[in-house]
């Protein structure tokens, strides 16, 4: 099985206060098809700013990414937000999902970008839900939820336009531990029964143990 | 239609905010259809105008009065085919708030000058024969349940009677009406025959109020005009004659410049619904800036992300103008209905309609594209962080 991601030579810089800031120094990563990466390493190590620029959010400074045969650190604004919504799916450490919605109408969101009819829309949202064992609570809004089923409606999002990639940022870090074993399960499940390949960025060495491999950033390079 | 529950959640994640804003809206057409329909009522006594007509008045003030003599003057200026004079009564009926026009008029001359009155033919040979005679509007009749053949008592706040009463009586013997609705505004009078009121009034006998000229051609009417006016110059009565539309227009001017007072009020009215409606949405994009970013995480384009924005703005300006004209034109026959036939009937026309739509796009894209600009250059990285 090819490699879904590789990175070469990345560095990423921002520059703040009329200082310019490296993060990433020349990050060289390759994840196979229907890998399962946790990306671990100290706060400011650059784990969420790699997630980024893998997951299309932003470009680096020098270095290429190429994604499923594709170089996403060439295309344009417009261009990447297509690709974001045809490859990817996010998962957020805060859910964010949109409170006034009900969790139906949040897993529909991405579905809004494709050619697919009202019917359609709501059959695809509703096996997503029922994948990730919601399908009861469809009709409620997030704050009628519990944290960890906010997180499998954020899952269920992620997943519903069937997505080549999964990017997690910090999928556990707003949930209890009994919680987030679950939801390690069920990014477990879709890695192995539905081999979606997974990048999550998190600190929890317990939620790490459920990823296929574990890569450690420090101060903005890969040990 | 698909964005039909992203446009609502974002238009009421917050009710109260958005529901006031919209009842603002609502308040602000509401008076721009109100203000608009007194300005087109202002405006329609020129409408309704003949332009085979012309007033002729007293040069300096249409409130001093012309000798009954200049009537013979005028009828010998070529191409004059007709005219008529008419008084002012300064009525009262019953009450000071039941106010309309009566006037003194020679009914064969009068209602021949205005064919667009309606009037059966043994009524109009009523109020010509009878000296005491009266004639009323249609809505005027139906306001104070008057009936053919009744006397009419009414006060005048000008004319005695050579008793020293101010108190008159006549007989109502017809009724006037029109097809035209613009017209149908001048029929909200009494006419009265001038020939027993010249002889009982204490006081002006043998003058009128104004004359009314009908001329054959309307090419000629300025002609005509200025030539009646040159017969009176410098005499005790001089005259200003002027087309009928002209007159109109003068007359509602006399009241006020109707157009640039609409015009402020509805510019102050407007500002605030700028400042109001722009800082709503400006706050309503400020909070959802995590929302957004999120959208344009799952692939919302810039472009898509703006319109959505945009979008909201044209709904809630939209909504609440459509209410406001709605309302304005459900309430303007209540309006109608009270204002005791004194001013002339108000409607929301097809082009205060249109004016109110173009009024409400205009409104919606300066409170609209700002925070719409803001939420495309919205950088998703920053936006989710919190930067």
């Amino acid at each position: 099985m090819g490699d879904l991601v590789q990175v070469r030579g990345v560095t990423k810089s921002y520059r703040r206060g009329g200082e310019t800031i490296e993060v990433l120094h020349g990050v060289d990563l390759d994840i196979p098809r229907g890998d399962f990466v946790a990306l671990m390493g100290p706060s400011g190590s650059g784990k969420t700013t790699l997630l980024n620029l893998i997951g299309g959010l932003d470009t680096p400074t020098a270095g290429s990414i190429v994604v499923d045969g594709r170089r996403i650190d060439q295309l344009s604004s417009g261009e990447l937000s297509a690709w974001r919504a045809a490859h990817v799916g996010f998962v957020f450490q805060f859910y964010n999902l949109l409170p006034v919605l009900s969790a139906q109408r949040n897993v529909e969101l991405p579905l809004l970008l494709t050619s697919l009819s009202g019917v359609e829309r709501r059959r695809h949202a509703a096996v997503a839900l029922a994948l990730v064992g919601l399908a009861d609570r469809a009709g409620h809004k997030p704050k009628e939820l519990s944290g960890g089923q906010e997180q499998r409606v954020a899952i269920a999002r992620a997943i519903v336009s069937d997505p080549t990639l999964l990017v997690c940022d910090e999928p556990t870090g707003d949930l209890d531990r009994a919680t987030a074993t679950e939801i390690m399960a069920l990014l477990r499940m879709l890695n192995r029964e539905h081999g979606k390949t997974i990048v999550m960025v998190t600190h929890d060495p317990k939620a790490a143990e459920y990823a296929a491999r574990s890569l450690h950033l420090d101060k903005g390079t890969l040990a | 239609m698909r964005y039909v529950p992203l446009l609502s959640a974002g238009l009421f994640r917050r009710k109260a905010r958005t529901v006031l804003t919209l009842l603002s809206i609502v308040v602000a057409f509401l008076l721009f259809g109100m203000l608009q329909a007194v300005q087109s009522a202002f405006e329609s006594g020129a409408d309704a105008a003949d332009a085979k007509r012309l007033l002729t008045t007293a040069r300096y003030s249409i409130i001093e009065p012309l000798p009954m003599a200049h009537l013979k003057t005028i009828e010998r200026v070529p191409g004059v085919i007709g005219v008529a004079s008419a008084d002012w009564f300064g009525a009262r009926y019953q009450n000071e708030s039941n106010a309309f026009p009566v006037f003194a008029v020679d009914p064969a001359r009068y209602l021949d000058m205005y064919p667009e009155f309606t009037i059966a033919p043994a009524q109009r040979e009523a109020f010509v024969k009878t000296r005491t005679g009266a004639v009323a509007g249609q809505r005027l009749m139906d306001r104070y349940g008057w009936k053919i053949g009744q006397k009419l008592p009414i006060a005048s706040e000008i004319h005695a009677k050579t008793d020293g009463s101010l108190n008159w009586e006549f007989d109502l013997v017809g009724v006037i009406d029109a097809d035209d609705p613009a017209v149908r505004a001048n029929t909200d009078v009494v006419l009265i025959n001038v020939a027993h009121f010249d002889e009982a009034r204490q006081l002006g006998r043998g003058k009128t109020g104004w004359y009314i000229v009908r001329v054959a051609e309307a090419e000629q009417a300025k002609v005509i005009a200025a030539e009646i006016d040159r017969r009176f110059a410098n005499s005790p009565d001089e005259t200003k004659t002027a087309p009928e539309k002209e007159f109109a227009v003068g007359f509602a001017k006399q009241i006020g410049d109707i157009g640039a007072v609409v015009t402020r009020i509805l510019a102050a009215v407007f500002f605030t619904i700028l400042i109001l409606t722009g800082n709503t949405m400006a706050h309503s994009v400020r909070e959802r800036i995590p929302e957004l970013a999120i959208l344009k995480t799952l692939g919302f384009s810039d472009t898509r992300v703006t319109t959505l924005v945009l979008a909201e703005s044209i709904v809630l300006l939209g909504l609440g103008a459509g209410l406001g004209m709605a309302v304005a034109a459900a309430l303007l026959p209540a309006v109608n209905g009270s204002t005791g036939g004194r001013f002339p009937p108000l409607f929301v026309t097809a082009e205060t309609w249109l004016a109110a739509a173009a009024l409400a796009l205009l409104v919606a894209l300066a409170v609209g594209l700002p925070p719409a600009w803001r939420a495309r250059r919205l950088r998703i990285v920053d936006a989710l962080a919190g930067r």
